[in-house]
């Protein structure tokens, strides 16, 4: 099956390089329903941006088709370009936005506010950890940093904020299981 | 605009495409036609050109900066496309770079000990490098926005191999200046003088070679 299409890909490719429009326009169709699969897969499920990038790719095949190799396979150079797109339009939007994408809709995600009263227990929850530790959990398990970016803001690498929220936590749960027992 | 309308446009667009091998010769052609003219106007020709036939180190010299930048011109053909391994062009640069490191070192090895530093570091140690770096700016210039245009996706790499062809052409056009005449001279400051314009072109690339 894959080596049928290969091949048809293949045979289309060549013909679209020669010129030939019919075989050209069948190419991109075809070469459209894979990828629309492919950024799919790849993006949140609805995003406008997999249309939009299906649409690049098919203009950068088309004014790219020149570095297609027939000693190479068609699908290999085809899911090179698409790879190229998808990871430009990432880096271009984290540019944008300083954030990955994913990050903001986790924060969209979480309510804006729990309420005086639930603050008030969460402080009293965390009122057992040293100071580093406390605002440590709250940089992570609240505001939603990395653990790069919440050891950063403390002046510790990744690594040693890890081990420190590690131990904040099991500190948070063994007091929580002794007042529950 | 629709898919399907985006589809029918680029079909009705279409020509035959240009194959890159011609291309990229044509840029580097005319890259060379650069460092020529500034060697002619900044540099000056070497005396003994077009005076009767040319030394033995004359045509060593060019053969070997000339092979270098053949290894970058098979680099970039494999490095301008989304597939394709530039392994190739990557041995014969390291095979010649390395023939000719044993020649010199073997060359200043058998000089007496008096002559060694003189035949290593020539009259022109301190310049070589940097104008051999200068003649291959306009070439690799060239070659960059040449690459642009095509699909490379390792853009570090494809940079360096835009510098490898044109270090190794400016090089050439450097040696219709350059009197040295020693392999162990040539092993060194005219390799680094190509290596630099490598690294340039690797730094430059992930921004020059960025497409769109």
């Amino acid at each position: 099956m894959a080596a049928d299409l290969e091949d048809r890909l293949k045979a289309l490719m060549l013909r679209g390089q020669a010129g030939d429009a019919a075989a050209w326009r069948e190419l991109l169709s075809l070469l459209g329903g894979r990828l629309r699969i492919f950024f799919g897969r790849r993006m949140e499920a609805g995003s406008p941006d997999v249309e939009d990038l299906v649409q690049e790719t098919l203009l950068a095949v088309h004014r790219r088709r020149m570095t297609y190799d027939p000693t190479q396979p068609f699908t290999a150079w085809a899911h090179a370009v698409a790879r190229y797109k998808l990871i430009d339009h990432w880096r271009r939007n984290r540019i944008r936005k300083h954030v990955p994408l994913d990050d903001v809709s986790d924060w969209l995600a979480e309510p804006a506010d729990d309420g005086p009263a639930v603050r008030a227990d969460l402080e009293r929850l965390l009122s057992v950890l040293p100071e580093k530790q406390r605002k440590l959990v709250r940089d992570v398990k609240i505001e939603g940093l990395s653990l790069a970016e919440a050891g950063r803001a403390m002046g510790v690498s990744e690594g040693a904020a890890k081990v420190s929220l590690h131990r904040a936590m099991k500190r948070l749960t063994e007091r929580n299981g002794a007042r529950e027992d | 605009m629709k898919t399907d309308d985006l589809i029918e446009a680029l079909s009705l667009d279409l020509e035959p495409a240009a194959p890159v091998r011609p291309r990229l010769a044509a840029a580097a052609a005319a890259g060379g036609l650069v460092a020529l003219i500034l060697v002619a106007l900044w540099l000056g020709f070497r005396p003994d050109l077009g005076h009767g036939p040319m030394p033995r180190m004359f045509w060593m010299k060019a053969l070997y900066t000339s092979l270098l930048g053949i290894a970058g011109f098979a680099c970039v053909d494999r490095l301008a496309r989304p597939v394709g391994s530039p392994r190739r062009g990557l041995v014969l640069a390291a095979a010649v770079f390395g023939f000719l490191a044993l020649a010199g070192l073997w060359q200043f090895t058998q000089a007496a000990p008096a002559d060694r530093m003189p035949m290593l570091m020539g009259a022109s140690w301190r310049v070589c490098p940097r104008n051999i770096l200068a003649l291959s700016i306009p070439i690799l210039a060239i070659i960059l926005w040449l690459v642009r245009s095509l699909a490379p996706t390792r853009l570090a790499l494809a940079g360096a191999a835009a510098g490898l062809l044109a270090g190794g052409l400016g090089a050439t056009i450097y040696g219709l200046h350059c009197p040295e005449h020693t392999m162990a001279f040539v092993a060194v400051w005219y390799s680094l003088g190509v290596a630099a314009t490598a690294a340039l072109g690797a730094a430059l690339g992930p921004w020059a070679l960025r497409w769109r």
